[in-house]
């Protein structure tokens, strides 16, 4: 499936990275990368296992910090924010985790309820119902309302968790494996939904997978990241026409095994 | 020669750690009385906490209690008949289980249920990414988890002991009741002689800080949990046996001060 074109503006860099590096122990996850992601655009960013692609967009949303170089996201050095900066700055990122990450003590509807309640106080309480409803009827689960995470199936919560992050309707949205467990049908329906977010919103998305489909379906740019470095950056089909063997070896793994 | 090494070798590390796990609750402890003072408070929040810690404990509390009462009293019997003082008997009751017992027993039951509970929750949450989620979502997961199950537990503990008391003290009539034919309020003013008001207020102030352990170490073990689902059985389980032992040292040192002040 191939994605549909979208308008990006190319003068407006929304996130920007410069010389990032981060270690554990020994083992150098990122090895001082960079990268511009624009205004609009989805940006996905392939590599292995333990290639430091989460670990990335989680210093992004500053839930990490780096070891050296900057990320600057909407202007700001995220490392550097004072933690009241900081969340003023992730009301403006949704991030949607792996294990999408629902509190499983809440129904979905309080699990969509509980950001508005926190952060949009000026919202009556017929405003805050009518937008769970609108939030739950984008990812069509209008009827899932009342059930508790733990009730619904894998696909469900990741959707919900899209919701959920889609609720403050922010600028940027980052999808740690988006496509991770689930099967081809519904690995698809969730790829509709981030490119549907895209244009529906006009959010910039960083989107963290190793699933090709995924990449192709949902990027307008893909990044490719081999040992702790962006080796290509490009369209799907730049990045997979090269020569470097390691990247093929990445495609043909995907497709034929 | 190689073997002495290794011994020594572990032993070291185990220390290492034994004081790092010190200085990390320390921290953690520091970091509490740091965010519960800060804004925003979380009232609905710990409002539903309290309701899980206290609530939710009172039919397991009710049973114990009431069980205790019965058991304390007809074990103490025979030992006050031989010195012809069986009329003793309900001050007796009163002071064991207002000054020892309710506070103890309170406490260990709350860490076997709450502390477990706490851990575990707070443990899913962590290797499920639910703390994350609140951090990305500007809220402070620390005051939204940790601030409020401490206050509910600390505030809760001392209401639980009362209750406990009163509940074990009525299983005690009843088994002089049911010896001794004794009415209710001979018995109340029987039991009460001998109860001062630091009595009352020293086991609500140990009950308080039994409390504050059972969340803080609950909250510490759960908020630090790795290794996944196995991770989250173990946060459980340390989280009880830890309060546990700190309960036993807490009362071995509040008894002694307690004491000073009785003197």
């Amino acid at each position: 499936m191939k994605k549909r074109q979208v308008h990006i503006n190319k003068d407006h860099v929304v996130i920007s990275i410069r010389g990032l590096e981060k270690s554990f122990g020994k083992n150098q996850v990122l090895r001082g990368i960079n990268l511009d992601i624009y205004q609009g655009e989805n940006l996905v960013v392939l590599g292995r296992s333990g290639a430091g692609k989460s670990v990335l967009i989680k210093i992004l949303a500053g839930l990490m910090r780096p070891d050296k170089g900057e990320a600057m996201v909407l202007g700001k050095n995220v490392a550097q924010l004072h933690y009241r900066e900081l969340d003023q700055l992730r009301l403006k990122i949704g991030f949607s985790f792996q294990h999408s990450a629902l509190y499983d003590s809440m129904t979905v509807q309080e699990n969509l309820e509980f950001p508005l309640r926190r952060h949009a106080k000026h919202l009556s309480e017929d405003e805050i119902q009518a937008q769970v409803r609108e939030s739950l009827k984008a990812v069509g689960l209008l009827h899932a309302m009342n059930q508790l995470p733990s009730e619904i199936s894998g696909g469900q919560r990741k959707r919900i968790g899209i919701a959920r992050t889609l609720i403050l309707r922010p600028q940027i949205m980052l999808y740690d494996e988006p496509t991770a467990g689930l099967d081809p049908i519904t690995s698809m329906e969730i790829n509709g939904l981030i490119n549907h977010v895209q244009r529906q919103y006009h959010t910039t998305s960083v989107i963290i997978t190793h699933d090709l489909t995924c990449a192709k379906a949902t990027g307008d740019r893909v990044a490719m990241l081999l040992d702790g470095q962006f080796v290509r950056v490009g369209s799907f089909e730049e990045v997979f026409t090269g020569a470097d063997p390691r990247i093929k070896s990445f495609y043909d793994y995907n497709f034929i095994t | 020669m190689q073997k002495q090494k290794r011994h020594r070798y572990v032993l070291s590390r185990q220390l290492d750690q034994f004081f790092f796990e010190v200085y990390a609750i320390t921290k953690f402890t520091g970091q509490f009385f740091r965010e519960v003072l800060l804004p925003p408070y979380e009232f609905r929040e710990i409002v539903r906490q309290c309701y899980i810690v206290g609530y939710k404990s009172l039919a397991l509390i009710s049973l114990t209690s009431f069980i205790t009462g019965i058991v304390f009293t007809k074990q103490s019997r025979p030992s006050l008949e031989e010195f012809g003082a069986a009329s003793w008997l309900p001050s007796l009751v009163a002071i064991a289980i207002i000054r020892a017992l309710a506070p103890l027993v309170t406490a260990l039951i709350a860490a076997g249920k709450v502390g477990s509970n706490i851990g575990a929750e707070l443990g899913s949450m962590k290797v499920t990414e639910q703390i994350d989620a609140l951090e990305v979502s500007a809220v402070n997961p620390f005051r939204f988890l940790v601030v409020t199950r401490v206050l509910a537990t600390t505030l809760m503990l001392p209401v639980l002991m009362l209750y406990m008391a009163l509940i074990a003290l009525m299983g005690a009539y009843l088994n002089i009741h049911a010896n001794e034919q004794t009415s209710f309020p001979a018995f109340i003013q029987n039991a009460f002689q001998s109860i001062t008001f630091l009595d009352i207020f020293s086991s609500v102030l140990k009950s308080a800080i039994y409390g504050f352990t059972i969340g803080i170490v609950a909250c510490y073990k759960g908020f630090t949990t790795t290794r996944g689902t196995q991770g989250v059985g173990k946060a459980a389980n340390t989280a009880v046996v830890a309060a546990m032992f700190l309960i036993f040292i807490e009362e071995m040192l509040v008894v002694q001060v307690i004491n000073w002040f009785r003197n």
